[in-house]
């Protein structure tokens, strides 16, 4: 399941890019202290990055801008963009996400 | 399994029942659980691990005793610290001597319900009656937000209560919820709770589509949004200026740390003097008497004083780490400080034991569980101890007085303070070098994610901050404490014994087993330019660092420990020594009482070990190069 040429990475994201989240987990991830690709993927989804959420990027780090600070529909989330890479998102404008208010299909609903 | 079937098998009409609070992290379940059991509460360890177990207990409505579980908090019963395990397995029933709770109270911030929805999911596979408390219900009618409550429990399927725990409201209607609950229960017991099995992502994904279709039927948006965590994030989170403030934070809290608990523990060691002074004049100095005053004097009231002499920083310390995690902030300082850590290998939380270890290593390590990850917390305790903390000042200013002249630098700063100045920071620099060392050669790989949830900024309540202050306070003097004292006591008996025989000339100390390791390990400390009175005093210094005053005073036969001594040791040491006991401190690992509590909560006696072996190691080389370079220069 390649995602669709239009989605960014979330790693790339910049301080106000807003839109939905595309995909959480599937890429390449070099695990460490017992954390593996499936169960960042797993964790991430806990703590609100699922398929169809509202984002915006609010806060970045002094260095390197990271960890950057992500508003999650309800919650704001803060992670490292080493972790951000495992969340495709698409850039949507404000009014677009607005208009998105129904969200579409999730990949794996979609998928199964 | 089994135990949670024996669990239940267990249960007589007689048995006292249990409740357990469950949440995600920052949803007010500890200010409920404070507001439900009041003073009555107690907290301990669970067994083997040390993850804190908070229990209290209440009268329901209906007459029932209930043990309260305050658990703690969790986005998923699928564990991945020992906090976490603790979670699962109480909730499961799995815990050794533990029956299964019978009924779960789910706590809830109400302003924030997605996750707590999706692991209301998870919680019903268990099987266990569940409550969900709507907590912080008046921040979210402030901020409009809609919420079905009727409609809510019919799509669960369970009763949901509205509370207000900072305000004591809704604490009846839960309590009333648990009495029926518990009468239905014990008319048909409960379902064997080992149904709930770890999910999977795809059930997470379905567990989340669930909650937001339940979302979505029964809340409505905020029509008054919270603007001010935005705005307040907007100052606190700019990558420059939230930096600056966290420093001027920083400062403050250290100023208050040292201003603020200093007259009170200069009171207290005032006291325990004035104790002091009253044994000696009502107790014989010779003999077996003589022998008991001086444990009591030396050992005890020493031992004892040393540990509430600290207890004002800890208390005004913890004020401060306590208001700051209640107001929402201390993730705030983890996510500015995370890259700064993670570069030299530390989780951003680490910033709460490094903290605490400025004041004392002991709170500082017993604060390294708020990490996950086991090496992580093992690399912060690890390091803690390499933080300046205010047990090397009495040492310090004491060579800084008697060797660093007090004169003035560029005009305004003195030379005496920026001396001191450079000790703090080579402590903790030395600190993050060596976490990084640890990092890059012996646990490679890049340290545990980071993700955590940015909480809503809250104004902290009062009587929650000063029960959580208040229990620190308790622990540090219970766990801490003890072993702080035995250590004392174990000190002041090899100081002591053998007794100097009948018209010894030297100092009693000097007759003494610590006289004799001393001795001993003078010709190995020659090197780096200690003379045996230094190998001696470092002996009784091994209880606590500022006892190394005293035991130089001892040895050297001046009382007091004021500027007679400084006196002495300027004419006595060369400039050189003074620089390398001074290096020595900043990385000796000359407290037992440290080593006593890394043993306690790493439960083994290897991590103790290494953090002695490589502190003295380093301690041993940072002494003999100031020494030898300093004697190149002159000194």
């Amino acid at each position: 399941m390649n995602p669709p040429s239009e989605t960014n990475s979330l790693a790339e994201a910049r301080k106000g890019d807003r839109g939905l989240v595309v995909q959480v987990g599937g890429e390449a991830y070099a695990g460490a202290g017992g954390v593996d690709a499936a169960e960042i993927e797993r964790r991430l989804l806990e703590i609100g990055f699922v398929e169809g959420a509202r984002f915006e990027i609010l806060h970045e780090g002094l260095f390197g801008r990271d960890p950057i600070g992500v508003r999650l529909d309800d919650l704001t989330v803060a992670l490292r963009r080493r972790e951000a890479a495992q969340v495709r998102v698409r850039f949507v404008h404000e009014a677009a996400v607005a208009a998105a208010e129904a969200p579409a299909p999730l990949p794996d609903e979609a998928a199964a | 399994m089994s135990a949670a079937a024996e669990a239940v098998a267990g249960e007589s009409p007689a048995h006292a029942f249990r409740i357990a609070l469950v949440g995600n992290p920052n949803c007010g379940k500890t200010a409920l659980f404070n507001a439900l059991t009041g003073a009555r509460q107690k907290v301990a360890n669970y067994p083997g691990v040390t993850v804190e177990r908070k229990e209290g207990h209440i009268t329901t409505p209906e007459g029932r005793q209930v043990s309260v579980l305050d658990l703690p908090g969790t986005y998923s019963l699928r564990a991945r610290s020992p906090d976490e395990v603790v979670t699962r397995d109480a909730v499961l029933g799995r815990l050794a001597g533990e029956a299964a709770p019978d009924v779960l109270v789910c706590v809830a911030d109400s302003t924030s319900l997605r996750l707590v929805l999706r692991l209301m999911v998870e919680l019903k596979a268990v099987g266990r009656p569940i409550v969900l408390a709507l907590n912080m219900f008046d921040i979210a009618q402030r901020q409009g937000i809609d919420i079905d409550v009727a409609r809510l429990s019919k799509e669960l399927g369970v009763p949901v209560v509205t509370t207000v725990a900072t305000r004591k409201r809704g604490l009846e209607d839960l309590l009333a919820q648990v009495d029926r609950l518990m009468a239905a229960d014990l008319v048909a017991p409960a379902d064997d709770p080992g149904v709930w099995h770890e999910p999977s992502v795809a059930e997470i994904r379905a567990a989340h589509r669930q909650a937001e279709r339940t979302l979505k039927d029964c809340v409505k948006p905020p029509a008054r949004p919270d603007t001010l965590t935005g705005k307040l994030d907007a100052v606190l989170l700019n990558p420059v200026g939230g930096i600056l403030i966290l420093l001027a934070i920083l400062f403050v809290m250290f100023q208050a740390v040292f201003s603020l608990a200093r007259p009170a523990g200069d009171l207290i060691t005032e006291g325990l003097s004035q104790a002091s002074t009253y044994v000696t004049a009502s107790m014989p100095s010779t003999g077996w008497i003589g022998l008991l005053r001086s444990l009591i004097n030396d050992g005890i009231i020493n031992g004892v004083g040393s540990v509430i002499a600290f207890l004002p920083q800890i208390l005004v310390l913890f004020l401060f780490i306590i208001v700051l995690e209640d107001f929402g902030y201390m993730a705030r300082a983890a996510f500015l400080l995370d890259r700064l850590m993670g570069a030299a290998g530390l989780h951003g939380r680490a910033f709460i034991p490094l903290l605490s270890s400025h004041a004392c290593a002991i709170p500082g390590i017993m604060s390294a569980r708020v990490i996950d990850n086991r090496r992580d917390r093992l690399t912060t305790i690890l390091v803690a101890p390499l933080a300046t903390c205010s047990a090397r000042i009495p040492i310090y200013t004491l060579i800084i007085g008697a060797f660093v002249p007090a004169k003035t630098v560029w005009g305004f700063a003195s030379l005496q303070g920026l001396v001191m100045f450079g000790l703090y920071a080579a402590g903790i620099t030395s600190a993050l070098i060596v976490a990084f060392v640890i990092r890059r050669l012996f646990w490679r790989g890049s340290a545990e994610p980071f993700l955590m949830q940015l909480p809503d900024y809250k104004v902290p309540d009062a009587m929650n901050v000063a029960r959580g202050v208040w229990q620190r306070g308790e622990i540090f003097l219970k766990r801490a404490g003890t072993t702080i004292l035995s250590m004392m006591i174990l000190i002041w008996f090899l100081s002591t014994v053998p007794l100097a025989p009948a018209g010894a000339t030297g100092p009693a100390i000097d007759y003494s087993f610590a006289g004799m390791i001393g001795h001993t390990l003078e010709p190995l400390l020659r090197p780096i330019g200690f003379n045996w009175q230094i190998s001696v005093a470092l002996i009784p210094g091994m209880a606590a660092r500022e006892v190394a005053v005293g035991a130089l005073g001892t040895v050297y036969s001046v009382s007091g420990e004021g500027s007679a001594l400084g006196g002495v040791l300027a004419h006595q040491w060369s400039l050189a020594t003074a620089l390398a006991l001074l290096a020595w401190y900043v990385f000796a690992p000359q407290c037992m009482s440290t080593l006593a509590v890394v043993r306690r909560e790493t439960n083994s006696l290897k991590w103790p070990l290494i953090m002695f072996g490589y502190m003295l190691a380093l301690a041993y080389a940072a002494a003999f190069v100031v020494y030898h370079v300093a004697v190149a220069l002159g000194g």
